[in-house]
């Protein structure tokens, strides 16, 4: 699996840095002086016990939480306090621990919902069928089969997503974020609950998806041989702060990350 | 329908291209919609992938390996290496890497075109030792985009090389070479028993099956085929290749494996191919749908479904069925078998075969019922799937019906069935020793079938003749015969059953994950695995209730009557190919799961209650681990042949 990631891939500049990030929610500190940065085309992990404050990092980088103190620096520029549409507008799309989809409706419109943002048609054109709305909804729906067509879920398309099991859902989890065409995607436990053929599926999924489409990826993993395998650098939170920061090989001999992981006796 | 002089495929392609050019040849469903290629384009691909192929160095007599599911682009492979008087050798897309390896040595292959990734991957493991194999051509680029191989090339350079590189005449002057006698295809029989061999097909002997079977069921260029069956078996070489460029109808290509269903419904094919194991996994589909519907749903269902079984089939054979109950029937057309073969994706089909292993009666029976123009053939790879085939009208439950136009039958002494037909296969590849094994001084071919003619003169299969045994007290015993019994039953998926030569028959069952999933799912018992679900009380319970009916229905018949299970057990694991437990085509390798499982079959007859098992199982990646159990023995209720009737 590792061995994707030595077929010539080019790691670029600098996309999104994070400097000195502190989030506090009244006498709790979830995140105290974090500092990392995220390279284009990379896959970076966020590894780190229960509370380590993994899952506050992705809400801060895309718009949910906004830091006390510390700066955000996207795409070369500095960022100031977005909300989330302004986020997903930006190109940052994520994908959710517990899966956010609408139950009801079917894969196919999940996925659709992935392309809201770039509609440009307004309510009364789609209601109306203009052929302006129609062209362009034809448009989106390439898009959107180009997904189903990549993640293999061609057979599901009319199928409620509520019917779907778990790893499938996740898929179209994951599909969703995609049709955003995101630069930045954002992975909070893709494979969490899934078993080891669910786990080696979606491993493979979002090694093509970073390979095809070049999508820098952030992602959040309980499972180590996962992290390990996928991964091109790893950032270790414990209690907020950063304790390592490096290469899978770097952060697995940092005797920070083992006490943390194994425990220590004080 | 093309007349004598059209004697090789090619030829039949390009006669196509210019009688009717504009119609729609083969479609496939891509990014969710179906794309088209009318015979004109169809001609134009083949001709620049044979180009393509004859730059890289592809000559006459070379084989082409052809593995994947069922693309457009593979079957204009197929065609594009006999224009060049190639030999293509489809696979099975779901082998594995050493069963690849054997025939591509055994072959002497040097080509290779496949589909994707997958595919690649696993020849390039067998390329190191199978070092014969030189160029690997793939037809959907994911995932290869850092192969970095010379030898590796997607199939559009190889089209645009052929289109940039050889004359337009190029082509037609290798067509002309062609002989109706050249093999125009090699297939590897699954073998039950010993390695697979190569079975050589002529053009003029497939072209005589195509022929012969578009004939007799007057098939056109309007009809339209869904073609779903693996490309390595010869039914679907049959039909969906052979008797499409015969005819000229239209092939359809589902989108993946998961979504044949849809695209049935999608499609409405006219003509329609399934093994009975198809058919039997669509029905148990159908009941657990109709086990989760409402109470009113399940009502009907179940009262129209009985009018069905009375008198659906007679209708369908037009024979004389009372005004009263056609108005039943009717009535049920429009509430019940309408929309059920709608969603089957079957309204439009006008014949629907079904072969490769028996049917179960009841299971034939069901389809019929329905209106579904459900027909037996019987045939094998050596005799290009045709040998009988059953007449409209003419529909019997357990025969194959009459000897197909051109084709002789006769039963030798010892009870097997022999052919001698123009549709018969040349020889297996390199194997003089095989071939005349099989194929008498007079020509038949020895089909190692049993069986007989009844008084209407149709085929009956009884089972393998070298399967049906005795029974200790001197009984016919056709293990084939109990296991269809057995399976027809929705929660049991397999059933293999030991018998010849003892006191009494016993079976080994593998239950249908889906099937009983569902029921323990509504009882709230919950399980882990197939392996936690099958030991469970309440399963052995359903089980043994359904091997009792089969039972008082043996009963019933005389011959049969001694062939009731007396104990069965319930695998730890579902038989798989991968194991070498099933063919490819997913027939059970009775002597292979009999010497396997040993210490089971001797706990069965020993009279234990139980019996520790524990099994290598290999896993769809490749690796392989243990699975064990404390397997459960139970006996079952036999019947007297007095008082079957009343539990029947």
């Amino acid at each position: 699996m590792g061995g994707g990631l030595s077929n010539g891939k080019s790691i670029g500049d600098v996309v999104l840095d994070l400097q000195d990030i502190s989030l506090a929610f009244g006498g709790v500190r979830a995140l105290q002086g974090v500092t990392f940065d995220v390279r284009e085309h990379e896959i970076r992990a966020i590894i780190g016990p229960n509370g380590a404050g993994k899952s506050s990092m992705l809400n801060v980088i895309n718009g949910v939480y906004h830091p006390q103190q510390g700066t955000v620096s996207y795409l070369g520029a500095k960022r100031h306090d977005v909300n989330t549409h302004e986020a997903a507008v930006q190109g940052i799309a994520r994908t959710f621990q517990n899966i956010a989809l609408f139950k009801g409706m079917s894969v196919l419109d999940n996925i659709m919902t992935g392309r809201n943002l770039r509609m440009k048609s307004g309510l009364l054109a789609q209601a109306f069928r203009l052929p302006s709305a129609e062209r362009e909804e034809l448009q989106h729906r390439e898009a959107v089969e180009q997904v189903i067509d990549f993640l293999e879920i061609q057979a599901y398309r009319k199928t409620p997503v509520g019917r779907l099991p778990y790893g499938l859902q996740k898929r179209v989890d994951l599909a969703r974020a995609l049709a955003m065409e995101p630069k930045l995607l954002l992975l909070d436990e893709p494979m969490a609950g899934m078993n080891v053929e669910e786990k080696q599926d979606m491993c493979r999924f979002i090694l093509d998806v970073n390979d095809q489409f070049g999508t820098t990826i952030v992602l959040i993993e309980h499972d180590m041989g996962v992290v390990m395998d996928i991964s091109d650098r790893v950032i270790v939170l414990d209690y907020g702060r950063k304790i390592g920061d490096g290469t899978p090989e770097q952060v697995r001999g940092n005797q920070a990350v083992i006490d943390a992981y194994l425990g220590v006796s004080h | 329908m093309s007349d004598g002089s059209v004697d090789t495929f090619p030829r039949l392609l390009l006669q196509h291209a210019v009688v009717r050019a504009l119609h729609p040849a083969i479609r496939e469903k891509d990014l969710g919609i179906w794309q088209t290629w009318n015979w004109g384009q169809v001609s134009a691909e083949v001709r620049a992938l044979a180009c393509g192929l004859a730059e890289l160095g592809f000559r006459r007599g070379d084989s082409l390996a052809i593995i994947g599911d069922n693309r457009p682009r593979l079957y204009w492979a197929m065609t594009a290496a006999q224009c060049l008087g190639g030999i293509p050798v489809p696979m099975y897309q779901d082998a594995v890497a050493l069963e690849l390896e054997y025939v591509l040595q055994d072959a002497g292959i040097r080509f290779a075109i496949v589909e994707d990734q997958e595919q690649v991957d696993k020849l390039l493991e067998c390329r190191e030792r199978a070092t014969g194999l030189e160029h690997i051509l793939y037809d959907d680029p994911r995932g290869l985009r850092h192969y970095k191989q010379p030898f590796i090339k997607s199939l559009d350079a190889v089209q645009e090389l052929g289109r940039s590189a050889r004359q337009p005449d190029f082509i037609e002057r290798e067509i002309k070479q062609g002989k109706p006698e050249d093999v125009a295809i090699m297939l590897y029989t699954s073998g039950t028993t010993g390695k697979p061999k190569g079975v050589c097909i002529t053009h003029s002997a497939l072209i005589n099956a195509a022929r012969g079977g578009c004939g007799f069921d007057r098939l056109t260029a309007e009809d339209e085929i869904l073609s779903y069956l693996p490309m390595a078996w010869v039914g679907d070489n049959l039909f969906s290749y052979a008797q499409s460029l015969m005819a000229g109808f239209t092939v359809n290509c589902p989108e993946s494996g998961e979504t044949v269903m849809t695209d049935m419904r999608e499609i409405g094919p006219t003509y329609y191919f399934a093994p009975p194991r198809v058919f039997e996994n669509l029905l148990t589909q159908v009941m657990i749908r109709i086990e989760d519907a409402g109470a009113i749903k399940r009502g009907m269902f179940h009262y129209f479904m009985d009018v069905a079984r009375k008198w659906g089939a007679d209708i369908l054979d037009g024979k004389d069925v009372g005004a009263g109950k056609r108005l039943l029937y009717a009535l049920g057309n429009v509430l019940v078998y309408g929309p059920l073969r709608n969603v089957l994706g079957m309204s439009r089909v006008r014949v629907a075969y079904t072969a490769g292993a028996a049917i179960g009666p009841d299971l034939f029976r069901f389809y019929r019922s329905i209106g579904i123009n459900l027909k037996q053939l019987y045939g094998s790879t050596e005799t290009c799937a045709y040998v009988c085939l059953q007449q409209d009208g003419k529909i019997k439950l357990d025969t194959v019906g009459i000897p197909a136009p051109g084709v002789e039958v006769k039963i030798a002494e010892s009870g097997e069935v022999l052919v001698k037909s123009a549709a018969m296969f040349k020889e297996y590849y390199k194997r003089p020793d095989a071939t005349a094994e099989t194929i008498d001084a007079q020509g038949y071919f020895h089909t190692g079938d049993a069986g007989f003619f009844d008084v209407d003169g149709q085929l009956k299969i009884i089972d393998r003749a070298k399967d049906v045994g005795k029974l200790a007290n001197g009984a016919i015993y056709a293990p084939n015969y109990i296991e269809n019994k057995l399976k027809f039953f929705s929660h049991i998926r397999e059933a293999v059953a030991f018998g010849d030569r003892r006191e009494m028959v016993c079976a080994f069952i593998n239950i249908d994950i889906g099937a009983v999933g569902n029921w323990a799912e509504r009882r709230n018992i919950p399980y882990s695995g197939y392996t936690d679900l099958a030991q469970k009380p309440e399963v052995y319970a359903l089980v043994r209730e359904c091997v009792e009916k089969a039972n008082a229905e043996l009963a019933l018949d005389p011959a049969l009557c001694d062939s009731q299970v007396h104990r069965f057990l319930i695998l730890h694991k579902e038989l798989d190919p991968d194991d070498d437990e099933l063919t490819r085509t997913r027939k059970v390798r009775r002597g292979f799961v009999a010497e396997k499982y040993n210490v089971l079959i001797d706990a069965l007859y020993s009279g234990k209650a139980s019996q520790f098992i524990e099994t290598q199982v290999k896993f769809e990646d490749g690796r392989s681990g243990k699975v064990s159990a404390e397997l459960r023995i139970e006996e079952v209720k036999t019947f007297a042949p007095a008082t079957a009737k009343k539990a029947a």
